[in-house]
């Protein structure tokens, strides 16, 4: 009984902490394309638009690693 | 001089506007035993998935005891009996009827079940519109009515001599934006094969994004099963059209001869592992948004089941909150159209290869 209770905050603990840790690494991944696409925006002006959609299509790939990484934390609150 | 009074001035309006909502917060807290004894706990997790989940019936809300809600048709096919079986889902939502009824729990929670011979639980052949299903097909219509009124605009009129005003200037800036910036220039050739499913797929997920955030519409597109039908689709595109040197720098790569079986192995799998995480990018984006949302909502009615005070001082906070992640869902219900539209192309790009610029 004791066990499976535990066991139950262990998943809710984890799911908790792995959110935040998805946090952190989408933090990373985004803030670094963020800022490299700033220093090259800011370096060559005219070339904006040329950055900016590799630029999104980085961040989507990011961000998508990331959200697996969400539901995965969802589906471990859910299925218990 | 005129400059302190005015910051006074609008700190005093601030203090007056927060003031205010505490005090549009005491009222319903003090209410609050009353319904307290009649409803044990406040059920946030419940209310969140309900409102993100398909549902049989349309429910908008509840005043007093009375469900606000459109009852949809619910149509069924029993293997058990063998017949079809058509009714209003107002009907099965308290009790049974002609032995169908809602799962409580177990694997068919929420689902229409019935129960076989031996008195397990089965589940009917169900296509019953739902209230996804229902507002996918108003949404498809409203698409429709919007891009064929614009396209009738069009109608007998020569280039160059006549623009659009309005509404009509609006979509043509945003479908040259698409054409532009995304098709022509992520697909090389064969542009026009490609235009309309693009088009097609990028206002179909901004239109579903934003009706999704009207309160009391369905959540579509934070709907796994919407959204990986839209990723088939895609890989339809990819892999149909693809042309042979798409296919050769899948399964024999331009890479040293031991390298070669592995590569094609790792390209196999990433034929598939594309469109599941275009799938998964816009489901849990919206459905992620739209859990947070009714979350930060639900700290309302958490807090004030804790006390006055403190209902009263989260109340103003919670509204603030939830305003501002409304804006920010308006921001990425048209990020994500943007980004599924531009993988989308990338990836119909890269099935079509073609060796001329770099030789």
């Amino acid at each position: 009984m004791l066990s499976s209770i535990l066991l139950e905050a262990v998943a809710y603990v984890g799911a908790a902490i792995g959110a935040g840790i998805v946090a952190v690494g989408a933090g990373i991944g985004l803030g670094k394309i963020g800022g490299s696409a700033m220093d090259a925006m800011a370096r060559q002006p005219e070339a904006i638009s040329k950055i900016q959609t590799p630029m999104i299509i980085i961040g989507a790939l990011v961000e998508g690693v990331s959200l697996i990484g969400v539901v995965t934390c969802l589906l471990v609150v859910l299925m218990k | 001089m005129k400059m302190s009074s005015c910051r006074h001035s609008g700190f005093q309006k601030l203090f007056l506007i927060l003031t205010f909502f505490m005090l549009l917060g005491i009222p319903a807290v003090a209410a609050e035993p009353e319904a307290e004894s009649t409803e044990s706990k406040i059920d946030i997790s419940g209310m969140i998935f309900g409102h993100i989940g398909d549902s049989y019936e349309w429910h908008f809300t509840n005043i007093g005891d009375t469900p606000i809600a459109i009852p949809l048709p619910v149509i069924l096919y029993s293997k058990e009996r063998g017949e079809w079986f058509t009714f209003s889902s107002s009907k099965v939502e308290e009790e049974d009827y002609q032995g169908f009824y809602i799962a409580e729990e177990g694997d068919y929670a929420g689902k229409i079940v019935e129960r076989n011979a031996s008195g397990e639980e089965v589940r009917p052949v169900d296509i019953s519109l739902t209230k996804n299903a229902v507002a996918l097909i108003l949404n498809c219509i409203i698409l429709t009515c919007i891009i064929l009124s614009c396209a009738r605009w069009y109608k007998g009129k020569e280039a160059s001599t006549d623009s659009p005003k309005g509404f009509i200037g609006l979509m043509e800036m945003m479908i040259s934006m698409v054409y532009n910036d995304i098709v022509k220039a992520n697909i090389p050739v064969h542009v026009q094969r490609y235009a309309p499913y693009l088009l097609t797929a990028f206002f179909f997920i901004f239109l579903n994004n934003l009706i999704g955030l009207i309160p009391g519409s369905a959540n579509i597109t934070g709907n796994i099963a919407v959204t990986c039908v839209l990723a088939f689709c895609t890989f339809l595109m990819v892999n149909l059209f693809g042309n042979k040197e798409y296919w050769k720098e899948i399964f024999w790569a331009d890479v040293p001869g031991p390298l070669k079986p592995i590569m094609a192995v790792i390209e196999f799998i990433g034929l598939f592992t594309k469109p599941v995480a275009l799938a998964i990018r816009l489901f849990a984006n919206i459905m992620a948004g739209h859990a947070a949302m009714l979350a930060l909502f639900g700290v309302i009615f958490i807090t004030s089941s804790m006390g006055a005070l403190l209902g009263g001082v989260m109340t103003p906070l919670s509204l603030f909150f939830c305003i501002f992640l409304n804006l920010l869902e308006l921001l990425v219900a048209f990020i994500q159209a943007y980004v599924f539209t531009m993988l989308s192309a990338v990836f119909i790009g890269l099935s079509q290869p073609s060796h001329h610029h770099a030789e």
